[in-house]
């Protein structure tokens, strides 16, 4: 079952810390409970949503990894 | 140098601000930066540090002090360079004391400029407005000022003026604080 996506980040080629901030600005114009999709090439990004996700109350539901790509699926808290 | 008594007023409503967080009972983890250096290898550490804590949804103010102050002057912080020489970390491939002829600081300043766009990370001044978009307060240091004789107008917009003591109130309940 594929995962409904309201808005989708791509921050491709940014290094840390833009792709955690650029997911923050975007969940911000997001409700409750709606889903984002960050994409990443920078793998300090792994743990960096971890911690985001962690310290601002959104779900983690899904990573994927392929070929330096980082997906992330956020659903806002 | 004589304050104004508008700028003595400012300078109180700033304090109340500082002192009304530093006492605000919070849950939020807290971070408090003091950037006491005008270059860019010491302005970004500072910036980046401010909008990636703000992004986890800590509370942080940054203390601009000494050549930080540059950062936030409105005619220095588009024009922030870097010196190689007496930087041995700077991975310029000259010996460090040929970073003294006239015209390496601007190849250096270029270099690292042309780094940080190649890595998509901002330049400066579209840093500041992403840390003032994120809620990062910037407090530009009172005595540093009147030392240098900047004034209030030479300061990018959105800056609260302040004195140490009230930046180190805040800084008091913060968890993190660090110094650049």
């Amino acid at each position: 079952m594929a995962q409904k996506v309201d808005l989708v980040v791509d921050t491709k080629g940014e290094l840390c810390p833009m792709p955690v901030i650029r997911a923050k600005l975007a969940i911000e114009e997001l409700a409750s409970g709606q889903v984002i999709q960050l994409i990443s090439t920078d793998p300090g990004s792994k743990p960096d949503v971890r911690s985001w996700t962690s310290m601002e109350g959104h779900k983690l539901l899904k990573t994927t990894e392929d070929k330096g790509v980082y997906t992330f699926w956020v659903q806002k808290g | 140098m004589e304050k104004t008594k508008e700028a003595v007023s400012l300078e109180l409503e700033a304090f109340e601000k500082l002192h009304n967080l530093a006492h605000k009972k919070t849950e939020v983890k807290r971070v408090a930066i003091i950037a006491s250096k005008g270059t860019l290898d010491m302005a970004y550490p500072a910036l980046i540090l401010a909008s990636t804590a703000a992004a986890l949804g800590m509370e942080c103010a940054i203390f601009f002090t000494f050549y930080g102050l540059d950062i936030i002057h409105k005619k220095k912080l588009a024009r922030l360079k870097v010196a190689p020489l007496a930087n041995p970390a700077m991975p310029v491939p000259v010996p460090n004391i040929l970073g003294a002829i006239p015209g390496m600081t601007a190849m250096a300043t270029w270099m690292m400029r042309r780094m940080m766009k190649k890595q998509k990370m901002p330049p400066i001044p579209e840093l500041l407005a992403l840390c003032q978009r994120l809620g990062v307060k910037f407090i530009g240091c009172a005595t540093t000022m009147g030392v240098m004789g900047v004034k209030a107008e030479d300061l990018m917009d959105g800056v609260d003026v302040a004195g140490a003591a009230s930046f180190l109130e805040f800084a008091s309940k913060a968890q993190v604080t660090l110094f650049i």
